[in-house]
């Protein structure tokens, strides 16, 4: 299968022109990274409502609060490592609190921004954004679903989270596919266990799909693109009726999609879970090629990882 | 302003600084400090300044004001309840479960525009509003209320960049420049000087007047108002525990609420027996 690849980062940059041209509302921020995460289209387009603060993330966040105050809909767009880590405070005390609508895009987000090594790889923003009351969470798998998680959260009243990557990845999803905040959907069906995706590692679940089938293992692919309000019924569906699952993220497996599923799963239907994502490390420079391979994020890890869980199973 | 107007600011920060140390017996915790210094800066606002209306606290055509400096609750509640924001008896349930009257400020309590009570985020919020307003042309003005000891947090200094760069003249900022943290003398912890070079340097209008004066403050409220082309700010000297003797200029009190008979001695001292001035009676 022959697949069109594309950054889901211009997704976002395509999604904030769409919006900009209905909705008057729409303001951007930048923070000195505006063609990096693909504001810079709506900059050009949108001047008087695209508002440059320089480097300063947490003048940002809250400039955004002040907007979104004055009947604006703010979109943040920074890399997600710094929007999450630096602007916390902001985010959680200004926003979340005060129950604000402000849009949060987190670009570079995953150890897929490759060269620029771990300062630059957010693999944390998942678990900071998801712990914060009011907040929503989602981390689409390619161009079209970040584009559509992106409108959608303009038409949402209150504080979202979007986090997207540097990388072109494969399109997976269609122009015309429906998207629901909050709900999961089954891209291939099977019976011995289900592989849970939440982002752009969406090629490799297919890839491992193929791999076990080779072996006789027929796993469920489900995609879930938002961590919160997490799916809770797709899981226990899952669990229920595969009896096993493994968790697929970009991400560290402390605290983020994994541990969201983790605990829908330990009390609604308790099975064997393995979680693919980075184990607890530092990312560092390299390819992502490179880099999913060093740090086991690759179809045959996932292949492996749901071999494991079936052992367990059993 | 004229005398009578003035009589009755003056009126009314006397009953303000009664509720102040009133609503902290009753809390048994809070921090009067800061309450008491700025009372003035907060009646010449509330009173004189600024655009509200108390009855419909989400008018559109009302500025905002965002109390950076959330932790000095009992004043911003106690301008609220004169307001007409909320009633005097709300006032008591301040810190209490259940309360719209937090420990700090939100926007559970109407007049309350954001949450606050980490320091050093209101004068982003303000910016802002302020932006947001100039792109719909609206003639709101926002003012944020902010503590001389809160400007050590680096996130305000972006702030002040941000709206020096934007020459946000919709915006003015008040600093209740009391001197004292709770780690001791803001010069000592960590100084501040030449604090009025520094927001000039970054492009603002600064105003200097006697914090507890409040012509000067109304004063300089009306100046900011008509300063074009720069934001402004309002360095307000004054005494952190205004008004009692044993709280002024005392670190200590910053967060730590009067027993009864110290409120007894601080209402006595005020002068608070009057008729008017005490919302339940001496504690």
């Amino acid at each position: 299968m022959t697949m069109n690849v594309r950054a889901t980062r211009d997704g976002y940059g395509d999604a904030l022109v769409e919006l900009g041209e209905k909705d008057e509302r729409i303001v951007v921020l930048g923070a000195d990274l505006t063609s990096s995460t693909r504001a810079s289209s709506f900059a050009a387009k949108f001047p008087e409502r695209f508002v440059e603060v320089g480097i300063a993330e947490q003048n940002a966040m809250n400039v955004a609060a002040g907007l979104s105050m004055a009947g604006k809909i703010p979109f943040v767009s920074t890399y997600a490592v710094f929007v999450t880590g630096r602007a916390l405070d902001q985010i959680r005390t200004t926003v979340c609190y005060s129950n604000l609508n402000v849009k949060i895009a987190g670009a570079h987000g995953g150890i897929s921004v490759g060269a620029d090594g771990a300062t630059h790889q957010a693999l944390e923003d998942v678990a900071i954004t998801r712990s914060l009351p009011n907040m929503t969470v989602i981390v689409p798998c390619d161009y079209y679903e970040t584009k559509k998680a992106i409108v959608w959260s303009a038409g949402h009243v209150g504080p979202c989270y979007v986090r997207f990557g540097r990388e072109p990845v494969p399109v997976v999803t269609q122009p015309d596919s429906p998207f629901t905040c909050g709900k999961g959907y089954v891209i291939r069906e099977g019976t011995d266990l289900t592989i849970l995706n939440n982002g752009p590692l969406l090629k490799q679940c297919l890839d491992a799909l193929d791999l076990l089938a080779s072996a006789g293992i027929s796993a469920r692919l489900v995609n879930l693109h938002t961590v919160k309000p997490i799916d809770r019924e797709i899981i226990t569906r899952a669990a229920k009726e595969t009896g096993a699952i493994v968790t697929v993220e970009e991400h560290q497996v402390q605290g983020g999609f994994g541990s969201a599923v983790a605990e829908v799963v330990v009390q609604a239907a308790p099975v064997p879970m393995r979680f693919i994502g980075i184990q607890d490390r530092f990312g560092e420079s390299g390819t992502p090629e490179e880099l999913f391979a060093a740090f086991g994020l690759t179809a045959e890890d996932i292949a492996e990882a749901a071999e494991d869980v079936l052992r367990a199973k059993d | 302003m004229d005398s009578s107007k003035l009589k009755e600011l003056e009126a009314l920060a006397h009953r303000i600084r009664c509720h102040i140390i009133e609503l902290l017996v009753e809390a048994k915790s809070g921090h009067p400090g800061g309450s008491l210094s700025g009372v003035e800066y907060g009646v010449a606002l509330y009173f004189h300044a600024l655009r509200h209306d108390p009855h419909r606290p989400h008018w559109e055509g009302r500025d905002r004001v965002i109390w950076s400096r959330g932790h000095v609750g009992p004043v911003i509640f106690s301008l609220l309840a004169e307001s007409g924001y909320i009633t005097m008896e709300e006032l008591l349930t301040f810190r209490k479960l259940g309360s719209r009257l937090q420990g700090h400020p939100t926007t559970k309590c109407p007049g309350i525009e954001v949450g606050t009570g980490s320091l050093g985020q209101g004068l982003s919020v303000a910016a802002g509003l302020a932006i947001g307003f100039r792109m719909d042309g609206k003639g709101n003005r926002v003012y944020c209320l902010m503590g001389d000891g809160e400007t050590q947090e680096g996130a305000v200094w972006e702030a002040i960049m941000c709206a020096g760069h934007y020459r946000l003249d919709n915006l003015c900022a008040i600093v209740d420049y009391n001197n004292l943290q709770i780690d001791g003398w803001v010069e000592e912890v960590m100084g501040l000087a030449p604090y009025a070079d520094k927001w000039k340097a970054f492009r603002w209008n600064v105003l200097e007047v006697d914090g507890h004066d409040l012509e000067q403050l109304a004063r300089a409220y009306e100046t900011a108002a008509q300063v074009k082309g720069r934001p402004t700010v309002i360095l307000a000297q004054t005494i952190k525990g205004k008004g009692v003797s044993f709280m002024e200029n005392v670190a200590g009190w910053h967060g730590r609420a009067p027993n009864a008979e110290e409120g007894r001695q601080a209402l006595v001292e005020l002068g608070c027996e009057t008729e008017g001035c005490l919302i339940r009676g001496m504690p």
